[in-house]
């Protein structure tokens, strides 16, 4: 299988404090890559290093085939982004935001028409294609920031805890847009500190206190860790950290 | 080229769907040249004065009466008492005194000489200035006439041939307090627009949280800073336009020189401008530290611009200071294209300046503004 993120030895200080200690890990084409680890273990650390938004301390870091250190314009035009803040524009509409992403992308004109009219569509959203997005409640929004991430196909797709505060249902329908993302070949690198989405990734890596304590397929850690299901396995080795509040 | 089209779109976008922003862009030269030309004035009239008059005499009521006739000087009080007189000022009800001796006439004719006692309110020294200037025009006007009128002329008299002074204000005929100050607040105008607008703007994205959006995206960032910049010097170049167009008739300001230098050296200077409020920007993460910020340089450099008082009396520590003051350059050179007629050749000193201000300015902003975190 084809590597599209390569990590080796990543360390990440901040003075005198370790957020990430030696992280070695690939994530491969295609694949649902689940990004676990308690508030403060070192995860968005790691995810902005990855989209080019903070630089490592040391490492080899190669994201969609470009080098960390040297190609971060090619990385920034390769991959999608979602944080966790809320970010689209609330006083543009809909379909503002969808074009204003797309257009600098570098998207054509023609292009941004017709992806706009698919996404809409696919969110059916045709009735609120010219509201602002302030007037939109959360689950919407979250499902329009995913869909404008991923606007121009990127090889991979950053997702920053993007169901947090969303219900149950809204969080099912984004796991489908994740899952239609991944089938069209968009590999998906998403942190979450829901357990039951941990079992829908294809391999799940679980840091604690800045290191990756843990990193397999949800079937295989839940063998190994002898658990009934991921939250088990996660709070076992979310124990072991030392910093505990 | 179309990246920044797209970030232009975005930034009208939002500009003009923030109905506070379209209210402030046409309200604020309007109200603040029509408020502050008027009342910023530094024409006194209406001085109130408080008189003692221990004479009582025939020459001390006709000085008096001197008084009464002036436009400037409005007699609010008289009395024997100078203790009363001075509390009248105490009380601020009156901002001068004076008080004419006991013996006033007599020493005036015998002695050829008489004393008087003026007494100004001198908390605002500029106009306690003022006041003594008006004061001793009269004093010096009624010197005239009384000599002729109570002393018999005698023959050297006949021969001192009256010198009289005329003077000749240039570019201001009639030191009309406004046509000095219309030029100013324009300045001031534009500055306060380009100075805070571009650089909240940015802030505000930090606020958000979008500019990270912004910053995992191929945007460079010449492309994001520039974006951030024409917008609000398209709106800057309005409000000049808009405050020209209201100030000038209504103060009957005279534009003697061309209105493309001067349009030439405010896009100059609202580069400048604009960039120092990009690069405080850099510094702030929330709108709260950057209105504190602007408003630190912004207050100084306006006081020390030149708009209320002449920098040539500034102290030389203070004559410095504007060396790095770019409102004193654009202020300088507003005023000398409208009242001067100035062309680019009297103004290269200030175009230099702003000039190379806005080449360093806008270099910083961009080199600091950081794409990473």
């Amino acid at each position: 299988m084809e590597k599209v993120i390569i990590v080796k030895n990543l360390v990440k200080k901040f003075e005198s404090f370790v957020a990430n200690d030696n992280l070695t890990f690939d994530v491969f084409r295609g694949e649902i890559f689940g990004f676990l680890g308690a508030n403060g273990a070192g995860k968005t650390t790691a995810m902005k290093i990855l989209c080019g938004l903070s630089q490592p301390t040391s490492g080899e870091l190669s994201v969609a085939g470009f080098d960390v250190y040297k190609q971060q314009d090619k990385i920034k035009a390769n991959i999608g982004y979602m944080s966790q803040k809320f970010s689209l524009y609330e006083d543009l509409t809909v379909f503002e935001n969808i074009q204003f992403y797309a257009g600098i992308y570098g998207l054509s004109n023609k292009e941004i028409d017709e992806r706009a009219l698919k996404l809409i569509e696919k969110l059916g959203m045709q009735a609120m294609r010219k509201k602002l997005v302030a007037s939109l409640p959360l689950g919407w929004r979250q499902k329009l920031s995913f869909s404008i991430a991923i606007i121009h196909k990127p090889q991979i797709v950053f997702l920053d805890e993007p169901t947090g505060g969303v219900d149950p249902i809204t969080r099912r329908q984004f796991w489908d847009l994740i899952y239609e993302a991944a089938n069209d070949g968009i590999t998906i690198f998403v942190t979450t500190h829901y357990m039951d989405e941990a079992e829908y990734c294809n391999r799940v890596s679980i840091m604690v206190d800045g290191r990756i304590e843990a990193l397999d397929s949800p079937l295989n850690l839940k063998k190994q860790f002898n658990a009934e299901n991921m939250n088990d396995v996660f709070i076992q080795l979310a124990r072991k950290s030392k910093n505990k509040e | 080229m179309r990246t920044i089209f797209f970030i232009l779109r975005k930034e009208f976008k939002q500009i003009f769907r923030n109905p506070m922003m379209v209210k402030l862009i046409v309200a604020l030269p309007i109200v603040q040249l029509i408020v502050l030309a008027n009342a910023a004035t530094m024409d006194l009239k209406n001085i109130n004065l408080a008189i003692v008059d221990n004479d009582l005499s025939t020459i001390s009521r006709q000085l008096v009466s001197k008084f009464e006739g002036s436009p400037f000087f409005t007699i609010t009080y008289r009395d024997f008492s100078e203790k009363n007189a001075q509390e009248s000022v105490a009380l601020n009800q009156s901002d001068a005194i004076l008080i004419i001796p006991t013996n006033f006439q007599k020493d005036l004719l015998k002695e050829n000489t008489a004393k008087l006692q003026f007494s100004v309110n001198a908390i605002n020294g500029m106009s306690a200035g003022i006041i003594n200037y008006y004061m001793q025009s009269i004093i010096i006007d009624f010197n005239k006439k009384i000599i002729p009128e109570w002393k018999a002329p005698t023959s050297d008299m006949k021969k001192i041939k009256n010198i009289s002074i005329t003077y000749a204000h240039w570019f201001n005929k009639e030191l009309i307090f406004n046509i000095f100050m219309v030029p100013g607040i324009l300045a001031v105008l534009v500055t306060i627009m380009g100075m805070f607008l571009p650089g909240l703007n940015l802030v505000r994205e930090k606020e958000i949280g979008t500019i990270e959006q912004i910053n995992v995206t191929p945007i460079k960032k010449y492309q994001f800073i520039l974006g951030k910049l024409l917008p609000f010097i398209l709106i800057a170049f309005f409000e000049l336009s808009l405050g020209l167009l209201v100030g000038v008739p209504l103060f009957n300001v005279p534009v003697i020189g061309s209105y493309f230098v001067l349009y030439s050296v405010a896009g100059i200077y609202l580069l400048a401008i604009l960039g120092i409020g990009l690069l405080l920007s850099t510094f702030a993460n929330t709108q709260q530290q950057l209105m504190f910020l602007s408003y630190f340089v912004l207050i100084i450099f306006i006081l020390m611009s030149g708009i209320f008082t002449p920098t040539e009396s500034m102290p030389k520590w203070g004559q410095m200071i504007n060396y790095i003051n770019p409102i004193y350059y654009f202020m300088k050179s507003l005023r000398m294209i409208l009242l001067k007629g100035s062309g680019f050749s009297d103004i290269l000193p200030q175009i230099y300046a702003l000039s190379i201000y806005a080449v360093l300015s806008i270099s910083l902003a961009v080199s600091r503004y950081k794409k990473t975190i």
